[in-house]
């Protein structure tokens, strides 16, 4: 009997250990690294002097790194409540769909957010070209000036934030699908017997109903725009990345064009952090959805 | 009175399902356009109007794509980490989820919770140390080392315990007094009943890991060892820009992810709902 415990306990371990091990040594380890190097003047590869917490004091007096911070900001205020918006009216419209027909509008819809970062760059750096972009053909119609999007300071986080809802939209209307499908139709059909208008119903079942679901949206969007880096990157290229630093992108710059690994580490640990405690927050939300609907 | 009323309802209806309809086409014109541009000669994509189809239909970009430039290569690169990724991920994901299902043993309730949060950890935060690691291993500019970092996707394990979860455990007790080991268990009793989930998750690790940007773009600086979504980006035309030319290549890129959805749209969608903590 002991023996067989013993036995079952290796047979746990064994199916645990692949995991286990890779975590080791592609998570925990270079976690606990990012935080260590923070403290040194390392550069990307190798090590470096103990400098305490100049890396982060620093920080303060860095133009580029509050321009970073800044943009960040920008970007997810331009795209997280706006995005979600977006996804909740297509998901509306979507669900009064049925059939082959809902399928294909939602397949629509969806298609974008399939597709890698750098096709999606490439399909909107051509519908935006300054001389031969179809977008810049509507601006003419409507007789607005044309803008080389990409290139102007003014205009590009709005683009860039634009390209981002279009190509990310398709998981948040899906996710606000299932939040609709989850709703029963008994009530429904019971505000039907009572007359209520249509504003009514959404106001005071569908929109109540779906707060957790919205909730769950928007923090996983709020965790992934402070993660940009991709877009911007690539819309920057052969433009000026100054201009549109964010913070992965500092950390990218700093470590990589710099090759000053300390005083990146110390930006990725800010993010980390920030990251952390947002997740964290989301986390007790998801709680708290989940005892509600119970 | 009422059949008026009715009415009205059923022309808001209508139009609500019209402007639906119309806005999905508008948001998938840029991917028609992309390749629509992508078919016509050079000199056509460079009008100054909007032709919705081309005049003199052409495959000579994605001949020039597949002929003149690495794509091949890249397309091999991509192929072998996306399912190197896949395999490794949903496998040891399997494995990890029946333990913390199914088993008992110290240090579950620990490993299960440092699971849950290394949910909430940016791995863009880590890149100057996975960059590290992949020079101490020696791995720069090789599959190992693209693969390596991004073999973490927690989420698949929780999914798959909450599966595991859902057997009935008469399967197990059945098994466990015909002398089945563990081992036999997973693959014959839980493995075959949740066949489902598990495509559905190989399928979005494929796709996730084919679209993945920014560690396949720090981890190789050898233009031949670039996966298809870094080098369509990396590498132009040393003379002047072919708008075409690009869009043929960025269509190429993302063919295989789109036809994975068109094909497995049902599971695709399934996977997602779940990796994002809803319950399908």
């Amino acid at each position: 009997m002991l023996q067989d415990r013993r036995k079952d306990l290796l047979i746990a371990l064994a199916l645990i250990a692949p995991f286990v091990a890779i975590y080791a040594l592609v998570f925990a380890y270079p976690t606990i690294q990012m935080f260590r190097i923070s403290f040194t003047d390392a550069p990307l590869i190798g090590t470096g002097k103990w400098v305490g917490i100049a890396n982060y004091t620093r920080l303060d007096n860095d133009p580029l790194f509050r321009r970073a911070v800044w943009n960040t900001l920008y970007f997810v205020a331009l795209t997280v409540i706006p995005g979600t918006l977006i996804a909740l009216l297509i998901a509306l419209g979507v669900s009064r769909l049925a059939g082959r027909l809902q399928a294909l509008v939602l397949a629509l819809f969806f298609l974008p957010y399939i597709l890698p970062v750098s096709v999606v760059y490439l399909i909107w750096d051509w519908t935006l070209n300054f001389q031969f972009g179809i977008a810049m053909h509507v601006l003419d119609w409507l007789g607005i000036p044309r803008v080389p999007v990409t290139k102007s300071r003014t205009w590009f986080m709005p683009a860039v934030a634009w390209v981002t809802i279009w190509w990310t939209a398709g998981f948040s209307i899906l996710l606000f699908l299932a939040g609709m499908r989850a709703i029963p139709a008994e009530i429904y059909e019971a505000a039907e017997l009572d007359n209520a208008s249509r504003w009514t119903t959404f106001r005071r079942i569908t929109w109540p109903l779906l707060r957790p679901v919205t909730a769950l949206v928007l923090t996983i969007q709020l965790i992934l725009q402070f993660k940009i880096f991709d877009q911007v990157y690539l819309f920057s290229i052969g433009g000026r990345p100054n201009d549109n630093m964010v913070l992965v992108y500092y950390i990218f710059n700093k470590a990589f064009q710099q090759n000053q690994g300390g005083r990146a580490a110390a930006v990725a640990v800010t993010l980390f952090v920030i990251i952390v405690v947002i997740a964290v927050l989301q986390f007790q939300l998801l709680r708290l959805a989940g005892r509600q609907r119970q | 009175m009422t059949a008026s009323r009715a009415q009205r309802w059923n022309l808001w209806a209508g139009m609500i399902t019209a402007v639906t309809i119309v806005f999905a086409v508008i948001w998938a014109f840029p991917l028609y356009w992309a390749v629509v541009s992508s078919l016509k000669p050079e000199d056509e994509v460079v009008r100054p109007y909007i032709e919705l189809w081309p005049e003199t239909l052409t495959f000579q970009h994605y001949i020039h794509a597949v002929t003149a430039t690495q794509i091949g290569t890249w397309y091999l690169n991509s192929i072998v980490v996306a399912v190197g990724v896949t395999v490794i991920c949903v496998f040891t994901s399997m494995l990890c989820g029946y333990a913390l299902s199914q088993m008992r043993f110290p240090g579950r309730t620990a490993l299960w919770w440092i699971i849950l949060a290394s949910f909430m950890v940016p791995t863009q935060a880590l890149i100057i140390n996975h960059f590290e690691l992949i020079a101490d291993l020696g791995l720069v500019n090789t599959w190992a080392g693209i693969i390596l970092p991004q073999l973490i996707h927690p989420v698949i394990i929780i999914v798959y315990k909450q599966f595991f979860d859902q057997v009935p455990r008469d399967f197990r007790e059945a098994a466990l007094m015909d002398n089945a080991s563990e081992f036999g268990i997973l693959f014959k009793v839980y493995l075959p009943m949740n066949w489902g989930v598990t495509t559905a998750l190989s399928i979005v690790c494929f796709i996730w890991t084919w679209n993945a940007f920014l560690w396949p773009f720090l981890s190789v600086t050898r233009t031949e060892m670039m996966t298809v979504t870094v080098g369509i980006t990396q590498v132009n035309d040393a003379f002047g820009v072919y708008y075409a030319r690009e869009l043929a290549a960025a269509v190429l890129a993302g063919l295989p992810v789109a036809l994975a959805y068109l094909f497995f749209q049902r599971r695709v969608t399934e996977a997602i709902t779940l990796s994002a903590g809803i319950k399908g």
